[in-house]
């Protein structure tokens, strides 16, 4: 047996076979505009559609989730949902099998279709995602909820379709917290806004009796720190969004700023100014103690962790000018990363790992900006007059940051706006807000 | 002395106005500019091949067929002039011959030579009861000879196939792929992201079958940037086909292999 195989491996080697060699064509280039996709409005079946119009007030609330969807895909820059008018074919039948000619005829490369019901007091909503140039089915789910909630089904389904086509994480189903602001520059009244990313659901979480400053949300669940001033006394809170509890973390002297939680949640890192030096210290938040991370005569501010929590970026001016640098977590192996002109400042870690954005100051301009972790690579994405406080997606795709208006000569004039950018630069976009905002925090997924 | 220095001055005067005459500002012709020549530059890889032009072909062809003839009619007198005295034995004429070829620069003409050996010495010279096995051998010889060039030009024919897409066929094919392809740009640049299709294509240019070639990849868990880079590879060849293929040489690209890369255009 041994010597047939012997003999068959001879042979198979010996035998002349005809080395055709394949033709390579390297594709290395494609073009970067969003992706036509054809977002059909939900199905909606008529006892459904009365009593969700009774509940709701809606008239059709599978179109209204359809244009969620279709708000937030085009909002990301990554799509281009396609006009309803152009679709050929009604939404309950696409539902059930797509013409894809019809859909391919109009441009669309995916296609989404829907249902809804409402069966038992419950909002049923399913959805699927339709490759249409290979006809064939990419993604199905459904949702089972309160009536209440449809938006947030308009967000999740987002989200699955987002993951679906790009291959990272979606950023719908989240919420921004902000600093609402109203009246006059001079007596502005300023309290903790919360919305959902599309500038939805807007909810005040502080009346506006108390100064209010850099609200961060915690990286694994709703709660959020905040500083605040008692009797000019900077505070920082902890406030937990879902039950209202609100606690304060500690009274600390001086300049405090930019409280920010660790990846794991369990700790803050913030700077204070102690004997009249700025540096950067942790509180562990089931013990309460304060540990010192950095000591340098200099002003050390705006801590981050990286998303694996081993490296902090922070901000010195220990170089003469304010730079930003990084440490390892225990405060040793300080090294500075940035070396551009001008002032570099609110340095945020990418959840991602591989970006730190920032804000810089240079020649009276401010920019929003994005470098690697060795300070390589920096990217500027967007200037203004002034703008900063960069906040980063749960993905690590968009920023928001806050850009203030100048105010002209009778003081009058002045608004402070929420703007969100993509990393390619090209994407910036205003988030609406019903008040003039500042100092934006994303939070990180709700359905996690 | 003075003669000298006159016989000097001479010949100094000589070689001045010689010179003076011949110089080229003495002519007062106008200076013809050459033409001016626009050449567009292009970018182009270090190696190119260009494929036989039909009519380069046939020409060819038409000069191979008057080698041919040429050596039909010369070689027997050549033959003649080796021909043995005595009559050689089927195995040793084969040897001579093979000897004679050996000697000629061109195997093409020999081969013909050898046919015409074999004829001529059949009639003339050998044993009538050798002809038989002669007439055999030099078949088989004809055979083999005339065998060889077809094989070259199989080979050549081979090679030209292999070779792949000439410049410009290429470049009409990527162009009309990049406008194809939607890049997920939410895929990360520092992974090893590249997804090789092999397509099987119609002589119009439009896809039989595709094939991913690391198909296992599409279905491993944490495989996910691949699974959507590798089905944008593929909406981009739906939508572009018929794929602009060139109109002749079906054979050479009938199998394509399309290596799909976005790490450059991800990385900005």
């Amino acid at each position: 047996m041994i010597m047939f195989f012997r003999y068959f491996l001879i042979l198979f080697f010996l035998i002349p076979t005809s080395s055709l060699a394949l033709i390579e064509v390297d594709i290395s280039r494609g073009n970067l505009s969003p992706l036509p996709i054809a977002v059909s409005p939900l199905s909606l079946d008529k006892a459904s559609k009365q009593s969700l119009k009774k509940i709701l007030k809606k008239e059709d609330l599978g179109s209204e989730i359809s244009f969620v969807v279709e708000n937030n895909l085009k909002k990301s820059g990554l799509f281009n949902p396609l006009n309803k008018d152009s679709f050929l074919q009604k939404p309950d039948i696409a539902h059930l099998k797509p013409r894809f000619e019809d859909w391919a005829l109009i441009k669309a490369q995916a296609l989404i279709t829907g249902k809804v019901t409402f069966v038992d007091e419950k909002l049923r909503v399913e959805f699927r995602l339709w490759d249409v140039l290979a006809a064939k089915e990419m993604m199905a789910l459904a949702f089972t909820t309160v009536p209440s909630n449809w938006r947030r089904v308009g967000h999740i389904i987002t989200d699955k379709i987002y993951e679906r086509l790009t291959g990272e994480k979606g950023y719908f189903d989240t919420r921004i917290i902000y600093v609402a602001e109203e009246g006059p520059k001079t007596r502005r009244i300023k309290k903790l806004g919360i919305m959902d990313q599309d500038g939805f659901n807007t909810k005040y979480l502080t009346l506006g009796n108390e100064l209010v400053l850099t609200p961060r949300f915690n990286p694994t669940n709703q709660m959020v720190t905040y500083l605040s001033y008692f009797r000019n006394l900077p505070r920082v809170y902890l406030l937990d969004i879902e039950t209202g509890i609100q606690e304060v973390v500690g009274d600390f002297p001086g300049m405090t700023f930019a409280p920010r939680f660790s990846p794991d949640g369990k700790k803050i890192i913030m700077s204070f100014a102690q004997d009249g030096n700025s540096d950067i210290y942790t509180m562990d938040l089931e013990n309460r103690i304060v540990e010192r991370i950095t000591n340098h005569p200099s002003i050390d501010t705006s801590p981050s962790y990286s998303p694996d929590g081993k490296y902090i970026c922070f901000n010195s001016d220990r170089s003469g000018y304010q730079q930003i640098y990084i440490m390892k977590s225990d405060g040793s192996n300080v090294k500075r990363i940035s070396f551009g002109k001008g002032l570099y400042g609110t340095p945020v870690w990418s959840p991602r790992g591989d970006l730190i954005a920032f804000t810089k100051l240079h020649k009276g301009k401010f920019y929003i900006g994005v470098m690697r972790t060795n300070g390589k690579g920096e990217r500027l994405l967007t200037e203004n007059f002034y703008q900063e406080a960069p906040s980063w997606s749960p993905n690590g795709r968009v920023l928001i940051f806050y850009r203030e208006t100048k105010t002209d000569a009778k003081g009058e004039g002045f608004s402070a706006k929420l703007w969100s950018i993509d990393l390619t630069g090209y994407n910036e976009r205003l988030v609406e807000t019903e008040t003039d905002a500042s100092d934006p925090s994303w939070s990180s997924l709700l359905s996690n | 002395m003075t003669r000298n220095i006159v016989i000097s001055s001479t010949f100094h005067l000589i070689i001045i106005f010689i010179t003076a005459m011949s110089l080229p500002f003495l002519t007062k012709k106008p200076i013809e500019l050459p033409p001016i020549v626009s050449v567009e530059l292009i970018q182009i890889k270090d190696i190119t091949n260009i494929p036989f032009a039909p009519k380069a072909k046939k020409i060819i062809e038409k000069v191979k067929e008057k080698e041919k003839l040429v050596s039909e009619q010369a070689p027997p007198k050549v033959v003649k002039k080796e021909k043995p005295d005595a009559v050689p034995l089927p195995d040793e004429k084969i040897e001579k011959v093979k000897k004679l070829e050996d000697k000629k620069q061109n195997p093409e003409k020999i081969d013909n030579k050898v046919k015409q050996v074999s004829e001529f010495e059949k009639e003339e010279l050998f044993d009538p009861n050798n002809i038989a096995a002669l007439i055999d051998k030099s078949k088989e010889d004809v055979g083999e000879t005339t065998d060889k060039p077809n094989k070259i030009s199989q080979d050549q024919d081979r090679t030209v196939e292999n070779i792949g897409l000439s410049l410009s066929e290429e470049d009409a094919l990527k162009a009309q792929i990049f406008g194809c392809w939607s890049i997920p740009l939410g895929l990360p640049y520092n992974e090893n992201l590249l997804v090789r299709i092999k397509l099987k294509l119609k002589p119009d240019g439009s896809v039989i079958k595709s094939e991913i070639l690391d198909h296992a990849r599409m279905n491993k868990p944490g495989q996910g940037f691949y699974k959507v880079l590798a089905e944008s590879a593929l909406r981009a060849i739906q939508l572009c086909q018929p794929l602009r293929v060139p109109t002749t040489g079906y054979e050479r690209w009938k199998d394509l292999q399309l290596n799909f890369d976005a790490r450059e255009m991800l990385e900005g």
